[in-house]
C-alpha cells in the first residue's frame, strides 16, 4: 500500500503556477463583465444571455482548471459532468409546471387569467 | 485486496485516454477511476449530489419566481450599498465574488504548491483561502442583518414584494454560506496538517487512524472551487436575472 501511494503522488496535478494565475485573471474579467450587465442596466434576452454565458463559461474554467477535470481522464470526466445534465431537464419540467402555476393563481386570486 | 495492473511501467494507464478507453475503463473486472485516489473520487461523488441539492434549490426558486403573482423585489437595489454618495447597485454582492474568486485562485496555488512538496508555501495560502472565506461570510452576515434589520425581510414576507423573495434568499444564500463556513474550518485543519508536516511524516490522522498525503490538499481544494462554483450559479441566477 505504501508503494501505491508514493507512486500516486507522483501521478498528482503538477502545472506550472502560471496557469491558475491566468485562469484567475479570466475570472475576475468574466466577474466584471457579468457585474456591468448589471450596472448598464441591460434588458430582456441580452441581459439573460449574456449573464448564462458569462456564468457557464466561469463555470466551466473553475471545473476544468482549478479542479483539474481537463486533465482527468474520460471515465471521471463523464461520470461526474454527464449526471448533472439531467438538471436541465428537470428545470424544463418545472418551467412548464409553474405556467400551470401560475396561471391557476391569475384564475383564484385575480379573478381572470 | 487484489491489486490489478492499473499502468504500465512508464506511469501511463493501460488504456488509451478516448472514447475505447473509456468503455475499458468501465468495463468489468477494473477500476473505473485509473489514477484517480479514492479520495478524490468520493469527493467528487460527494459533490455530484451537492450539485443536485443545490440544483434543487434554484430550480424551486425558479418555480415559485415564475409563480409568483405579486412583483419581485428588484434584487439590484435591494443589495445596493452607498459610499457616502449616490447607491451603488449590488456592490456589495460583487465584492463578494471577487473575493470568492481570489480564495479559489489562493486554493489552486495550494494544491500545486502542494504536491511540489513546499509545506509552508501550502500551509499560508491555505491559510489565505480559508481567511478569504471568512471574510465572505463576514460580509454574508453583514447583508443578511441588513436585510433583517433594516430591511424587515423575513422568510415568510417582506416589505419589498413578493414573499418568495425572503424565502429564497435566506434558503439558497444560508446553505451556501454554510458550505463556505464548513469550508473554512476544514481549510484550517488541514493546514495545520501541512505545516506540522503529517504528510511527509506518515503521521496518522486523529479520527481515520490513516496516514494522509498531499492528496487530501487537492481534495480539499475540490471541495473549496465547488463552494466558488456554486457562487457562481446563484450570483447569476438569484442576483442577476
Amino acid at each position: 500500500m505504501a508503494q501505491q501511494a508514493g507512486q500516486k503522488a507522483e501521478e498528482g496535478q503538477t502545472h506550472p503556477i502560471s496557469v491558475y494565475l491566468k485562469i484567475w485573471f479570466l475570472l475576475f474579467v468574466l466577474s466584471t463583465a457579468s457585474y456591468l450587465v448589471d450596472y448598464f442596466h441591460l434588458e430582456s434576452y441580452l441581459r439573460w444571455s449574456l449573464i448564462l454565458i458569462f456564468m457557464m463559461l466561469k463555470a466551466g474554467l473553475i471545473v476544468a482548471v482549478f479542479m483539474h477535470m481537463m486533465w482527468e481522464r474520460l471515465a471521471i470526466m463523464y461520470a461526474i459532468i454527464l449526471p448533472p445534465l439531467l438538471v436541465v431537464v428537470f428545470m424544463f419540467i418545472m418551467v412548464f409546471e409553474s405556467g400551470y402555476g401560475f396561471a391557476n393563481r391569475g384564475i383564484f386570486f385575480l379573478g381572470g387569467p | 485486496m487484489a491489486q490489478t495492473a492499473t499502468s504500465t511501467a512508464a506511469g501511463t494507464p493501460a488504456t488509451p485516454n478516448n472514447m475505447e478507453g473509456f468503455v475499458a475503463d468501465w468495463s468489468s473486472d477494473q477500476r473505473a477511476f485509473k489514477n484517480v485516489p479514492w479520495g478524490k473520487a468520493m469527493m467528487w461523488i460527494f459533490l455530484l449530489s451537492d450539485t443536485f441539492i443545490f440544483s434543487c434549490f434554484l430550480i424551486s426558486y425558479m418555480t415559485v419566481r415564475k409563480t409568483t403573482t405579486v412583483e419581485w423585489p428588484n434584487v439590484s437595489e435591494v443589495f445596493s450599498l452607498s459610499f457616502g454618495g449616490e447607491p451603488i447597485p449590488l456592490i456589495l454582492i460583487a465584492i463578494m465574488t471577487f473575493i470568492l474568486i481570489s480564495s479559489s485562485g489562493t486554493m489552486a496555488m495550494a494544491v500545486n504548491y502542494g504536491y511540489r512538496k513546499d509545506r509552508k508555501k501550502t500551509a499560508i495560502l491555505m491559510l489565505v483561502t480559508a481567511a478569504f472565506g471568512a471574510t465572505f461570510v463576514g460580509m454574508q452576515a453583514f447583508e443578511w442583518s441588513k436585510l433583517i434589520l433594516e430591511e424587515g425581510v423575513r422568510p415568510w414576507g417582506n416589505p419589498l414584494g413578493a414573499a418568495q423573495f425572503g424565502s429564497s434568499f435566506f434558503m439558497i444564500t444560508g446553505f451556501h454560506g454554510f458550505h463556505v463556513s464548513v469550508g473554512v474550518l476544514f481549510l484550517i485543519l488541514i493546514a495545520r496538517k501541512v505545516w506540522r508536516g503529517d504528510y511527509d511524516t506518515q503521521r496518522k490522522g486523529y479520527f481515520t487512524s490513516r496516514k494522509g498525503n498531499y492528496e487530501c490538499v487537492e481534495i480539499m481544494g475540490l471541495y473549496w472551487h465547488f463552494v466558488d462554483l456554486v457562487w457562481v450559479f446563484i450570483f447569476a441566477f438569484f442576483y442577476l436575472w
